[in-house]
């Protein structure tokens, strides 16, 4: 079996030409980047506002939780029954497709962005606006750089679904690496299945790779623990020569993910607020 | 000159976190707002930068009241010191200092040049330019806090408890750097704290608030501890509040007499006294050795060290301490630069201080009010 699919992988007919392995994974990666672009556009400025004025938390909480829930390949069919009659040609497949990975895409990325917003420390928060910043440099200058590794986790999150699940797209007729499994299913060609399953697992995994480059680069060092202490690793030492054990850098997690969501969701909770 | 004028601040439900608060902090001076929790102290302050918005009465800053000036020209001409120092995590220590400059339109060069400029003021090592608030301890925070609240040197400071998230060590030294920094600066400082040891240690004049937001006591910090105006300010301020007190009186000419002096590496023989004053090279107290208990040379560690030393012109509260707590029951004074002048006993420092004058009382029907 795992020599089928090396021979199948490795035929150079397999290849080439407008069903060829490179045109079909063009195809993949231009639906799953047109879903996760519209998805950004709506969740991203979204999730921000929600953090930025802890205004209907609640109601984003509940829509995303929902459209989590919806079974992507229902809505796929309920999307060509309902779209398939007033569109033409491939528009037909290739607008229901986008839209049921758009609606996949929002939630994380959704959550994501207010949730970075929510997690600032309310310290730095309250001095930005008592320096004089107004709401809206709040938000661009400290409230979003802050937020960016869970905008980040959120987007990498979508990406993974978006990816996995644009195999979808086959089954009403267009293209994309989920053709290799649908036709190898109708013919029975189970090497061209597996080669299919391996080309989009792969392929998810290096869109995430790329996203995890982009995030190293956007995200400040001194939000990541990633920074490098000059002098070699002495604990901090105040400038009158009392040490302090607080001043030790923490290790960073460099990759953010579900957990760090949760866990930084608890820790902007339990911030005191000594008021009089 | 900030000044409250009939400032209340009711919440919609009815609570009134500040009553009617009038008050003014004088140009150049710190002004201490200080009392329990639930006072109002934090409210108060937030009020002049307009964080909270008062129901009624107003604030001016300089004759200008703040309600009709715009909020972020308003903020960004007032330096904001808060509890945790609220860096920003995700810039580094330069970038940080340079926020306002930045918000006002400084170019780079001169905000960096500004930055570099505070950093040293504040006591702040040049390797901590590029590093960023996570790899800084509390102490060193809350120095970049304060650095960055100067950053566009603004004539008026407003700091929330800044200095109560660090440990008591570190504490002290940033508020004996912050004081050492505004005899230079001479900024008007409204200062918020729940530490009566703190707001009489930093305050021109200290506000004590009680709760519900009502000004019990407006006075200097020598005036509040010799004439609280109430059981309740009487109570906040402290029970040993008559020695604290002492820290506010300047020492008179004492009776000091001469002391037998050694140096370390000497030895006793001759001495008679039950104790000897060792000194260094260049007359600096070091500390007490009993002659008779001393076979051969005096060595560093043979040294009592229990006593304090006092300076002759620090406050009277020096002086009784280095009496009480000398192991000859003799008090070492200084002078300036640490030199042994003499020593002193503490009846001797009681007898100056039933002598001194106490603060005069400006209204003996109402010994708590405010002195003209």
């Amino acid at each position: 079996m795992i020599n089928d699919v090396a021979s199948w992988l490795l035929d150079p007919a397999h290849w080439t030409g407008p069903d060829g392995v490179p045109a079909r994974t063009w195809e993949h990666i231009w639906y799953s980047g047109v879903s996760l672009l519209i998805a950004s556009l709506i969740a991203v400025p979204a999730g921000l506002l929600i953090g930025h004025t802890g205004r209907g938390r609640v109601v984003a909480v509940n829509l995303a939780g929902a459209a989590r829930a919806v079974p992507s390949l229902g809505l796929l069919f309920i999307m060509v029954l309902f779209l398939g009659p007033r569109l033409s040609g491939d528009a037909a497949s290739l607008w229901p497709s986008l839209i049921v990975l758009i609606v996949l895409a929002i939630p994380p990325i959704l959550s994501g962005a207010y949730a970075g917003v929510e997690g600032v420390d309310p310290a730095a928060r309250d001095a930005a606006r008592g320096m004089g910043m107004t709401g809206w440099e709040v938000l661009s200058r400290v409230e979003v750089p802050c937020a960016l590794p869970l905008i980040f986790s959120g987007l990498r999150s979508a990406a993974l679904q978006v990816v996995a699940t644009a195999t979808i797209a086959a089954i009403v007729g267009i293209g994309g690496l989920g053709r290799l499994l649908i036709d190898g299913q109708a013919i029975r060609d189970f090497p061209q299945m597996v080669s299919g399953a391996l080309l989009v697992a792969v392929l998810a995994l290096l869109v995430d790779l790329a996203l995890a480059g982009v995030q190293r680069y956007a995200v400040s060092p001194g939000l990541t623990g990633r920074t490098t202490t000059r002098g070699g690793g002495r604990a901090a030492t105040d400038a009158d020569g009392t040490t302090d054990a607080d001043g030790i850098p923490a290790p960073g997690a460099v990759f953010a993910g579900e957990k760090e969501l949760a866990v930084r969701r608890e820790a902007g909770k339990t911030e005191p607020r000594h008021n009089s | 000159m900030i000044v409250f004028d009939g400032v209340t601040k009711r919440y919609p439900g009815g609570t009134v976190a500040v009553d009617n608060l009038s008050l003014v902090a004088p140009n150049g001076k710190i002004t201490v707002l200080v009392g329990p929790s639930g006072c109002g102290k934090t409210t108060s302050l937030r009020m002049v930068n307009r964080m909270i918005r008062p129901t009624s009465g107003t604030i001016t800053l300089d004759g200008r009241d703040t309600a009709r000036m715009k909020e972020s020209d308003l903020r960004r001409g007032m330096g904001y010191v808060i509890q945790h120092a609220g860096l920003f995590p995700h810039r580094t220590v330069l970038e940080n200092i340079g926020t306002v400059p930045r918000l006002l339109g400084w170019d780079r060069r001169r905000t960096d040049a500004r930055a570099h400029e505070l950093m040293e003021q504040v006591g702040l090592d040049e390797v901590f330019a590029s590093r960023y608030p996570s790899q800084l301890s509390g102490g060193q925070q809350q120095r970049v806090g304060v650095a960055r609240a100067l950053a566009a040197d603004p004539p008026v400071l407003l700091m929330d408890e800044p200095f109560s998230a660090v440990d008591p060590v570190v504490r002290e030294q940033l508020q004996d750097e912050f004081l050492r920094l505004q005899d230079e600066l001479g900024k008007t400082i409204l200062f918020v704290t729940h530490d009566i040891d703190e707001a009489i240690k930093l305050g021109d004049q200290i506000a004590v608030l009680r709760v519900g937001g009502v000004l019990a006591q407006l006075a200097d910090p020598a005036y509040l501890l010799n004439h609280p105006v109430d059981d309740f300010v009487a109570d906040f301020v402290g029970r040993d509040r008559g020695y604290r007190a002492l820290s506010f009186q300047p020492t008179p000419r004492l009776p000091l007499r001469p002391e037998r002096t050694l140096l370390i590496g000497e030895t006793t023989q001759g001495v008679a006294q039950d104790w000897a004053l060792v000194v260094d090279d260049a007359n600096h107290p070091l500390g007490w050795v009993e002659p008779r208990r001393v076979t051969g040379e005096i060595r560093s560690e043979m040294l009592h060290r229990g006593g304090t030393v006092a300076r002759a012109s620090g406050p009277l509260r020096g002086a009784l301490d280095a009496a009480l707590s000398s192991p000859s029951r003799r008090g070492v004074i200084v002078d300036d630069s640490g030199s042994l002048v003499g020593t002193v006993q503490a009846h001797e420092v009681l007898n100056a201080i039933e002598e001194a004058a106490r603060p005069e009382v400006a209204d003996p029907t109402n010994p708590g009010a405010p002195a003209r």
